[in-house]
């Protein structure tokens, strides 16, 4: 091996990539500019219009209830619900969303709780459909609330405690310092996010050393130099790293500014529980992750080249990196799901385990011996596919593939 | 030889033999597909034979492979540029690959942009530059390392007349500089006017080789064309 040949390649490499457009889409622009907007302006869009929807007073339809004149004038009064006349095609009504929801009264609802009697009352929503739900949600609060009201009053007629009912109170309180709640929740997306941008930052400086270079004409000419291959394939391969290294970085970075952002932008418009999924986050988890992602683009890094190598024309390269995406998709998908627990299988399995195990330490959990297995195994993998590289830029029926 | 899905194993090249000498041009003659790109890829080393020997300037290209690149210059069809590098970037980079030290090749890029008049689109990016300004980017790349044996793959193909002839020229040059030339083609003139020697291949074999004297006196016909259409439909 030749370290000034592979310097020389690498800095060539890392200029013309430099210059190249798509590089820098995928590079710089996705990450810092693309990524943000989409992340905050789909969060924000999403938090005003659930807001929004909250606000609302649904309409509800009443069908039933005529004798109960009670129930009727307490649901009219209800400010979290507005009522419309009934009419016999409901369902249409509701699967239209020109009505939220509709509950139907037995006609004798009042006397039924006036007897002491179970009445049965059905609400009717758009299964799926958030404004359906909220309106179901109020017309069952209200339900409810009136349930456990006329509990209170016919225990109270029979002289026994409300307590006989409600022996004890229970109270949920989280210990987790906001850190690690923040890791909790992030943990599940941004080690799949990164993983991705690890994988779309070499994509196109890969294809172009490779099948970019053979499409030129430019790979015949660099052949004929006095450079060992090895060395020609060491040198674009470590600019592939760099640039998948940095849209990594330049990532967590835009991230980090995101998060930061969105927390002060979208302070009030949060419920009061939210506050902590904007908390710090734990840096040195996110310094963690990054170093388990080194061997991660070592492996994309070698696969992609491989790609483009075998490639007779950019295009062809590009059509085999959309299977290769899946493949990196799902257990990077598998590993945000929740409940997906690390286990020493799931350690074993390649970016399955990366993702696993930055989700445990973006929640501040360090599990070193899994840690190591994961690093090593995952060492392991990269190797192999750079050494698979070499080799296939050794071979000729792949350079000069026809 | 290599082996094909299709075809099995197959003999791109096969029982080729022919020498060239410092100061001569040596024309390899064949149709599409004939063997000659096969042909000038063992003589730079791109690609092993599976049997017989290649010896550039001296250097086995099998066993010293990377000594024989040192002494080649290798001009394919197309220019074959760095379309986001400057001219003056692409000589540089090729200079360094063959190990030429910083002040050699920068007075080196200094005559060579001189000579081709390069010096007004020295700094501009090679995508940016016309078909003839490419060809001298190419030209200068190529001799950056001032090698003892140029190899040029169908050189002129698809160029414009002016660009074509530059490249004439450029060859006729190195013949003047006393280089080993070798150049593939299937343009008759261009090899008429051009070769010292000519070999004809088809079908991966070469069939005849010699002086263009030679070749006439040998099938009696004055046209190189003729002799080339008499070879090779004499074949089985």
């Amino acid at each position: 091996m030749n370290g000034r040949a592979i310097q020389i390649v690498y800095g060539k490499e890392l200029r013309d990539s430099l210059r190249d457009r798509r590089t820098i889409l995928s590079m710089i622009v996705i990450p810092v500019v693309v990524m943000p907007l989409l992340l905050f302006g789909v969060g924000a869009l999403m938090v005003k219009t659930v807001t929004q929807a909250r606000q609302e007073t649904p309409h509800v339809m009443i069908l039933g209830g005529e004798n109960s004149p009670k129930v009727l004038a307490a649901l009219r009064a209800s400010k979290s619900l507005q009522l419309v006349p009934a009419t016999g095609d409901y369902t249409n009504q509701i699967v239209e969303k020109r009505v939220r929801a509709v509950v139907k009264l037995p006609s004798d609802f009042d006397a039924a709780l006036a007897r002491g009697d179970q009445a049965e009352v059905d609400i009717y929503e758009y299964q799926g459909e958030m404004k359906s739900g909220f309106a179901a949600e109020n017309l069952n609060n209200f339900f409810r609330n009136l349930s456990d009201a006329t509990v209170q009053e016919r225990l109270a007629g029979r002289g026994v405690p409300v307590a006989v009912l409600k022996p004890f109170a229970i109270r949920r309180q989280n210990v987790a310092p906001p850190s690690k709640v923040t890791g909790n929740v992030l943990g599940g997306i941004l080690p799949y996010i990164i993983i991705m941008m690890c994988l779309t930052g070499a994509m196109y400086p890969a294809l172009d050393v490779t099948a970019g270079e053979k499409e030129r004409g430019t790979m015949e000419t660099i052949l004929c130099c006095p450079v060992a291959r090895t060395d020609l394939v060491l040198g674009k391969f470590l600019m592939v790293l760099t640039a998948s290294l940095g849209t990594v970085l330049l990532s967590l970075l835009s991230l980090g500014a995101t998060l930061h952002f969105a927390k002060r932008a979208l302070a009030n418009s949060l419920p009061p529980s939210a506050p902590h999924t904007f908390a710090a986050v734990d840096v040195g988890g996110v310094a963690g992750m990054f170093l388990m992602l080194l061997p991660v683009a070592v492996l994309f890094s070698a696969l992609l080249l491989m790609v483009g190598l075998f490639s007779k024309s950019f295009r062809e390269a590009q059509s085999y990196c959309g299977p290769l995406i899946m493949v990196a998709v799902v257990p990077a998908l598998v590993g945000m799901l929740p409940g997906v627990e690390l286990n020493a299988s799931f350690a074993v399995v390649p970016l399955l385990n990366v993702s696993l195990v930055c989700k445990e330490m973006i929640a501040g959990s360090w599990h070193w011996l899994y840690i190591l297995l994961i690093f090593g195994s995952t060492c392991l993998y990269a190797g192999a596919a750079l050494a698979a590289t070499v080799w296939l830029f050794h071979r000729e029926e792949v350079l000069f593939r026809s | 030889m290599f082996r094909d899905r299709k075809r099995g194993q197959v003999r791109a090249v096969d029982g080729i033999n022919f020498r060239c000498e410092p100061a001569q041009i040596y024309g390899l003659l064949g149709a599409n597909g004939a063997g000659k790109t096969t042909t000038l890829r063992l003589l730079a080393t791109l690609l092993k034979p599976s049997s017989g020997t290649v010896c550039i300037a001296g250097c086995d290209a099998v066993r010293e492979p990377q000594k024989v690149r040192a002494r080649i210059g290798f001009l394919s069809t197309g220019t074959a540029l760095y379309g986001r590098l400057t001219a003056r970037e692409m000589v540089e980079y090729f200079g360094r690959l063959h190990g030429v030290g910083e002040d050699l090749l920068q007075a080196r890029i200094g005559e060579m942009f001189a000579a081709l008049g390069m010096g007004e689109f020295a700094g501009r990016r090679c995508d940016k530059l016309s078909s003839g300004m490419k060809q001298k980017v190419s030209i200068a790349r190529t001799l950056v390392h001032d090698p003892p044996v140029m190899i040029f793959d169908e050189p002129t193909v698809g160029l414009d007349v002016m660009t074509a002839r530059t490249i004439v020229q450029f060859i006729r040059d190195c013949r003047q500089r006393g280089k080993t030339v070798i150049v593939s083609t299937h343009v008759m003139s261009e090899a008429e006017k051009l070769c010292d020697r000519i070999g004809i291949i088809d079908r991966g074999r070469l069939l005849v080789d010699g002086t263009l004297a030679e070749l006439r006196a040998q099938f009696g016909l004055t046209d190189l064309e003729d002799i080339f259409v008499r070879v090779v439909e004499g074949q089985p």
